[in-house]
């Protein structure tokens, strides 16, 4: 497959944007700054992101369409408010993460924001359980902007008034240079923020109001820090199809109506987990001194045995320390923990932490 | 000291007697980015040419530092250990990684001159 390319490449380009392939597509992974800065600026003042990438994926339907959806997305789709917005997943028979994913109602049906290495496949899983009359587009004419950090509110308000009366997991239309553009406080930073879907040849005007406010672009490299300082996991790094919501930690994303009632695929599984627990389970991490725990680091318990393994692990610049996730046995769970792990062949001190490792700073 | 002389894995060497100080070159830490994390070998530590020697880690990624002559090592140092920022300001100075007691001066000889890295650099962008 060709290399895709978002619609602000060039304008990346020119703001000296070194690019790495990334699902399939040539994406920003710092500018000129580097990712420390680039994450300092955006918990201090405000960072964009361009995530023109991920699929802005949009159905329309009757009442059938939540039924269909709700077999395999565990969300309360039916009691879910047009313009609000939830974190959810799709899920396989087996209860596994197909993708995670944030599901927002609108005014003709949903609007189902993909990763961009899951999205055509999301399609596909999502297809079979839609009837002849449900409509459905992958919109590539629309780009995805994240504005995060604690000067966006001010910053997107003079721009487009009315933003700030959105909250943390809502969304509105608004209007931009005569064109509807959707909004939703959201974003995958801990940082308060919007997400703004907007047509492909409005967003360098965007950005480049974004730029003359002193917001900095902030590259994948320092999305990944921000990330999981916030907690936050990566799918195809800390999910996948063989982890369910359960192992993931993530069973407060299965709406409680949907626990009692079930309906959706891999609900066997999942009920039974939910009842008794699983045998591993998604922790935070953090090492004792300076060493990096990156991704497969093997964890051990302090008396040798080997108990799980590291999914996303860096250092983290608002932390100051090295920072992981990772899934170990759940009798070693407790944060607190003692824990080694396994790096270049010797073995470093860590404990089990609390996520996030940064708190966040949502407007509810 | 000797003047520095460069790797193509992008270390520098200086010479001082029988002495040498390594180092990663400010090529190099452009390209890994912002490093948090060095990891220097102990004294006494048997090191061949461009054998691994020491660990830097940027935000992006962890890289193995290796020696670009064999020798002895006499000291890591442990103030970029302690500092792994410094590395980004000051790498062809203070922020050097460790000192060997060299075997062959022919093996510092027959590495890059400063003219030469920098074509090289060059030549093969990264």
């Amino acid at each position: 497959m060709e290399v895709q390319k978002t619609a602000l490449y060039n304008y990346h380009k020119n703001l000296g944007a070194k690019f790495v392939s990334f699902a399939g597509y040539e994406m920003p992974i710092q500018y000129k700054d580097g990712i420390v800065k680039e994450h300092i600026s955006t918990r201090t003042h405000a960072g964009f992101f361009d995530v023109s990438h991920m699929g802005q994926f949009f159905l329309e339907g009757d009442e059938t369409l939540i039924e269909s959806l709700e077999k395999i997305i565990p969300a309360d789709l039916k009691n879910l408010k047009i313009n609000h917005s939830k974190y959810s997943f799709l899920l396989n028979n087996e209860g596994g993460i197909i993708d995670d994913l944030i599901i927002t109602r609108t005014e003709k049906g949903f609007c189902i924001i993909l990763n961009a290495a899951c999205k055509e496949n999301d399609i596909k899983q999502i297809s079979q359980f839609l009837k002849e009359h449900h409509k459905h587009l992958l919109n590539n004419d629309l780009s995805l902007i994240a504005l995060q950090g604690p000067k966006s509110v001010e910053i997107l308000e003079k721009l487009i008034p009315g933003v700030a009366n959105l909250k943390f997991m809502t969304g509105n239309n608004f209007e931009y240079e005569g064109e509807n553009l959707y909004v939703t406080r959201s974003g995958y930073t801990g940082e308060d923020g919007f997400e703004i879907s907007i047509s492909n040849t409005k967003v360098e005007k965007l950005i480049d109001y974004l730029i003359s406010n002193e917001v900095k672009p902030i590259g994948l490299g320092a999305r990944d820090t921000l990330r999981l300082e916030a907690g936050l996991c990566l799918y195809g790094h800390d999910l996948n199809e063989k982890i369910n919501p359960v192992e993931a930690n993530l069973k407060w994303a299965i709406a409680k109506k949907r626990k009692e009632v079930g309906g959706f695929n891999g609900w066997e599984k999942i009920k039974n987990l939910l009842a008794n627990g699983s045998e591993k389970i998604r922790v935070g991490i953090k090492p004792d001194g300076k060493v990096i725990a990156r991704e497969n680091t093997k964890i051990f318990s302090s008396d040798n045995n080997e108990i799980g393994f590291v999914t996303s692990g860096t250092f983290g610049p608002s932390v100051n320390a090295p920072v992981a996730m990772g899934y170990v046995k759940s009798e070693f769970s407790e944060v607190g923990t003692s824990i080694q792990l396994e790096v270049r062949g010797k073995k470093y001190g860590g404990k089990i932490s609390e996520l996030p490792f940064y708190k966040k700073s949502y407007v509810k | 000291m000797s003047e520095k002389k460069f790797s193509k894995k992008h270390e520098w060497v200086s010479l001082d007697g029988d002495v040498a100080t390594v180092g990663i070159t400010k090529h190099a830490t452009e390209m890994l980015g912002d490093i948090v994390f060095v990891e220097v070998p102990d004294a006494g530590k048997a090191v061949e040419k461009e054998g691994q020697a020491a660990v830097v880690e940027s935000t992006k990624a962890a890289s193995d530092v290796y020696s670009p002559i064999s020798g002895e090592i006499t000291e890591g140092n442990k103030a970029i250990a302690d500092d792994p920022g410094s590395v980004n300001t000051d790498p062809e100075g203070a922020s050097w990684f460790f000192k060997l007691k060299i075997k062959d001066k022919g093996e510092y000889d027959s590495l890059m001159s400063k003219d030469e890295y920098d074509k090289f650099c060059k030549e093969n962008p990264s």
